[in-house]
């Protein structure tokens, strides 16, 4: 498996996640700027980290969405590669056309940072085989545009076609949209990620990434790198 | 000449900051205030004198860039 995550001025949770990556099995993950217009030869996975690219200036994540590594980027995963984002990246990959939706400012418009529950919905994809249908897992979040809002007809073909990767959920697994602890930033039926049509691109606001040692307080997100390392 | 860009949410789109200002102006004492939603202004300086070309090059880049069709309506207004 061979990385590459992208940095983007004020990005600030990629060396995070290369961690995370190298202790999923990645044997070469390297960092590539933005200004960039290819990503190195032989990449099987590209990510776009957590952060604060560009301000998050008109919305988050719209400047880097244009960014000239980004073409290279649209390329590799219509071609079937591999590509993850994680909150300001997941803003990204909805900005460029990449996933379905946007992330709109949290329903309660607080900035929210603190651990919540999340249920894997969908555990047919190189992201999350390593966990069970219905898992309950718990991830940090911090981010102030969360709120994932797609037309009806968009989120009944995301949940028929087994796309919602993950949901908010309570401790014991519930998922409520309406409630304000079990669905912290008011996202559409309480979606926390999603999968491409062809399952190869997984966007999602929670950090796996910050929770893959027991020292830091637990493993839950050490799975989705596990299943990755041994995707290539 | 001046291209004036205004951005708003599409109908139907949940807009907790413009409820939040509602809910404000309320509590100032204004009374008879409705919805409020929120949305974004932009001015471009451009070149050339054509007003219609104008017009479809600032729409081409409201479709790219400047709002986000998933959620939000744009509206170009050309200034000469």
């Amino acid at each position: 498996m061979k990385a590459a995550v992208i940095v983007f001025p004020g990005t600030y949770r990629e060396q995070d996640m290369m961690r995370a990556l190298k202790k999923g099995g990645a044997n070469e993950v390297s960092a590539v700027w933005h200004a960039e217009t290819e990503l190195p030869g032989g990449t099987d996975l590209v990510v776009l980290p957590g952060g604060f690219s560009y301000g998050d200036y008109l919305r988050s994540g719209a400047i880097a969405a244009r960014a000239p590594v980004m073409a290279s980027v649209a390329d590799h995963a219509k071609k079937g590669g591999l590509a993850l984002g994680v909150c300001n990246g997941f803003q990204m990959l909805c900005e460029a056309g990449l996933l379905p939706g946007t992330l709109m400012r949290n329903a309660g418009l607080t900035f929210i940072c603190k651990e919540v529950h999340l249920r894997v919905e969908a555990t047919n994809s190189a992201f999350t085989n390593g966990y069970r249908h219905h898992q309950v897992v718990r991830f940090p979040v911090a981010h102030h545009d969360g709120n994932y809002f797609a037309d009806p007809a968009t989120l009944d073909r995301l949940e028929g076609e087994d796309r919602v990767a993950f949901r908010y959920c309570a401790p014991d697994g519930t998922v409520d949209p309406k409630s304000p602890t079990a669905n912290p930033n008011g996202s559409q039926r309480a979606i926390a990620g999603i999968l491409s049509e062809n399952r190869n691109i997984l966007g999602l606001m929670p950090h796996p990434e910050n929770l893959v040692e027991e020292l830091l307080g637990g493993t839950d997100g050490l799975p989705l790198f596990e299943s990755l390392g041994l995707a290539a | 000449m001046k291209a004036r860009v205004t951005v708003t949410l599409k109908d139907g789109v949940l807009d907790p900051q413009g409820q939040a200002i509602e809910k404000a102006l309320q509590n100032l004492g204004f009374s008879g205030v409705g919805a409020v939603r929120q949305g974004r202004y932009f001015e471009v300086d451009l070149n050339g004198a054509d007003p219609a070309s104008a017009q479809s090059r600032v729409e081409e880049m409201c479709e790219k860039l400047l709002a986000n069709t998933v959620i939000e309506n744009y509206a170009v207004e050309i200034e000469n």
